[in-house]
């Protein structure tokens, strides 16, 4: 209990003294994990939309992908990107291993077929005969379908709130990637890890409550912006 | 099918045909929407009102066929698009206010934004609905929000508007209320319309022609009241509330007047040129047909006068719908009042009548099932 209690009180203590290697490690988790949920959103809202908006052979197949993708393990993804940037891999020319980029790389493997299932979702609970509302009010295809996501914007919300979760404490692909290199690739995952494994239990529990927070608050402000917007 | 005078027609729909799963859901061979008319598209549900609405829109590619706009041939459904507009069953409106519904048109085609103010308010006006325009359109009644539909459709001044049975989700008074202004509107802007309905008040009051649809296929098209009184066959006899419709043969022929036998062997008396012999349907609107209570009494110049007994009684708002035993099934409406007055029920015996030029004769080519 007093392990608890300590690390508590070593927590906010490093929170407000604003304690440099933490405030580091947070922006960069900040920054690591937004660049690969936008990322994610630019592909998952694209590929989303596409895939609700048209018909071809194989479709079912691709949406059980995509499913299927929504509950991808971190681990596998960090395997699999690791061998792809590895020295010898396909992308190995980029020599991007074990630097936060491909730790973003890795998040956006994992949270784009999050934002992609629940964008198709969204698409495809709005109105039946929206499309073709659209198109008889003289929308270009363009325009049509910019409209149309626009209408899907609440639960493309959801999209961001459950990509950004996804990947801001995810722990396995980031630390493969990214390789916990102090004052580099460190985040906020990893160094809790690192900490915990070294018995540094004050400094975990402050990693640890600056991650929930820092989910809590994001999230918390999508919520609200959710919420002000919904239907009633 | 009459003739159209050509200059009248603004579009023409030429050998439309749709096939779902290898069946034709739509199979139209010829269908002129004419200047400046209100043309309502009624029958059943099923019977291809939407599909043919959605493909005279420009939303739905046929399998076969052609249009001609004016006079052109339609190649290009995106401007073909622009120029007409289309408002459905539900609201479909967008999740903002009432004004950037109504501007959603006019933004799309990229018009500036003091010429939309001005368009839109003016609009939302003539749909009575410009207090409304700061209002989410989440937070609007069915009537409100159907009316910002309406008024989305108008805005861009469309050349023809079609419409997808608009009011068939609204209560009877906010019914009533919308078709009222939007009656108004069309007579005001003279703007051509098709509306797909089937409820055929609705057609009376808005309509100048009417094509009544079954199957894919216009069973007939018309000027309303020759569809309404001159139904060309049994099934649009029905469908426009013929509620009477007999089989029989003509037995006797007289200065235009002629005599049909019909089942259970009763003699009807109808207007209509046909030859003896020949198969007939008789066809009797509800509203021809009169009721008295006092058998023989009652002078009357019908000359088909047949007595009965009331089978059943059924309340329809304004009207009661009184069917009646002849030997043969007759369907009247009466008033509550002539109901309580002659009190009328179940089981009273009663004479009806009707006049040989009410009954609207349609020719069979065959015998009636038995």
């Amino acid at each position: 209990m007093d392990l608890i209690l300590e690390g508590i009180k070593k927590a906010f203590s490093l929170i407000f003294t604003l304690d440099a290697e933490v405030l580091g490690i947070t922006l960069l988790s900040l920054k690591v994990s937004g660049l690969a949920t936008l990322i994610s959103l630019f592909i998952g809202i694209s590929v989303g939309t596409a895939v609700a908006l048209t018909r071809f052979p194989g479709r079912q197949f691709v949406v059980s992908l995509i499913n299927t993708g929504m509950g991808l393990p971190p681990v596998v993804v960090g395997l699999f990107v690791t061998i792809f940037l590895w020295r010898n891999g396909p992308l190995g020319f980029l020599e991007i291993l074990y630097t936060p980029t491909a730790i973003i790389l890795a998040q956006a493997v994992i949270a784009t077929p999050i934002v992609t299932g629940i964008t198709l979702a969204a698409i495809q609970h709005l109105p039946a005969n929206l499309r073709l509302q659209i198109l008889a009010l003289g929308a270009t295809r363009f325009q049509m379908v910019w409209i149309l996501v626009k209408e899907a914007h609440l639960p493309l919300l959801a999209a961001v709130m459950a990509g950004f979760g996804g990947v801001i404490s995810e722990v396995g692909a980031s630390i493969m990637v990214g390789g916990n290199i102090k004052g580099y690739s460190r985040v906020l995952t990893t160094a809790t890890v690192m900490e915990t494994s070294r018995g540094n239990f004050d400094v975990a529990i402050a990693l640890g409550i600056i991650l929930m927070l820092l989910s809590f608050l994001v999230n918390a402000l999508l919520t609200q912006i959710q919420q002000r917007e919904r239907p009633r | 099918m009459t003739p159209q005078d050509p200059s009248r027609i603004l579009l023409c729909a030429e050998g439309l045909l749709i096939r779902r799963g290898g069946t034709p859901v739509l199979d139209i061979s010829r269908l002129d929407v004419l200047n400046s008319e209100v043309l309502a598209l009624i029958g059943p549900n099923g019977a291809g009102k939407s599909t043919l609405l959605l493909t005279l829109a420009g939303l739905l590619k046929p399998s076969g066929g052609r249009f001609l706009f004016g006079d052109r041939q339609i190649t290009d459904p995106f401007a073909y698009r622009r120029r007409v507009a289309m408002v459905f069953q539900e609201p479909l409106l967008f999740d903002a206010t009432v004004f950037d519904n109504v501007a959603s048109g006019l933004k799309i085609r990229g018009m500036g934004s003091a010429e939309i103010k001005h368009t839109v308010l003016g609009t939302l006006d003539r749909f009575g609905i410009v207090h409304l325009d700061r209002r989410s359109a989440r937070k609007l009644s069915g009537g409100e929000a159907q009316r910002t539909s309406l008024a989305r459709a108008f805005v861009t001044k469309p050349e023809i508007i079609f419409l997808d049975e608009p009011f068939s989700a609204l209560d009877p008074p906010t019914r009533e209320g919308l078709i009222g202004d939007l009656e108004k509107i069309l007579s005001e802007t003279r703007t051509t319309a098709v509306i797909a309905t089937h409820d055929q008040t609705e057609a009376l009051r808005l309509a100048d022609r009417m094509a009544v649809m079954n199957g894919g296929r216009i069973a007939q098209i018309g000027p309303v009241a020759e569809v309404m009184n001159h139904p060309a066959d049994g099934f649009v006899a029905s469908f426009v509330g013929v509620e009477t419709v007999l089989a029989g043969r003509v037995v006797k022929v007289s200065d235009g007047v002629f005599t049909a036998t019909i089942e259970g062997g009763q003699e009807i008396e109808a207007v209509g040129s046909v030859l003896p012999g020949a198969l007939v349907l008789c066809c009797i609107r509800p509203e021809h047909i009169t009721i008295t209570t006092h058998s023989g009494h009652t002078k009357t110049s019908a000359r088909n006068v047949f007595p009965g007994k009331i089978r059943k009684v059924t309340p329809l708002g304004l009207f009661h719908r009184i069917q009646v035993d002849c030997g043969f099934d007759l369907a009247a409406y009466v008033t509550g009042q002539s109901l309580d007055e002659l009190s009328l029920e179940e089981g009273k015996e009663v004479t009806t009548s009707f006049k040989a030029t009410a009954v609207h004769v349609i020719p069979r080519q065959s015998p009636p099932p038995m």
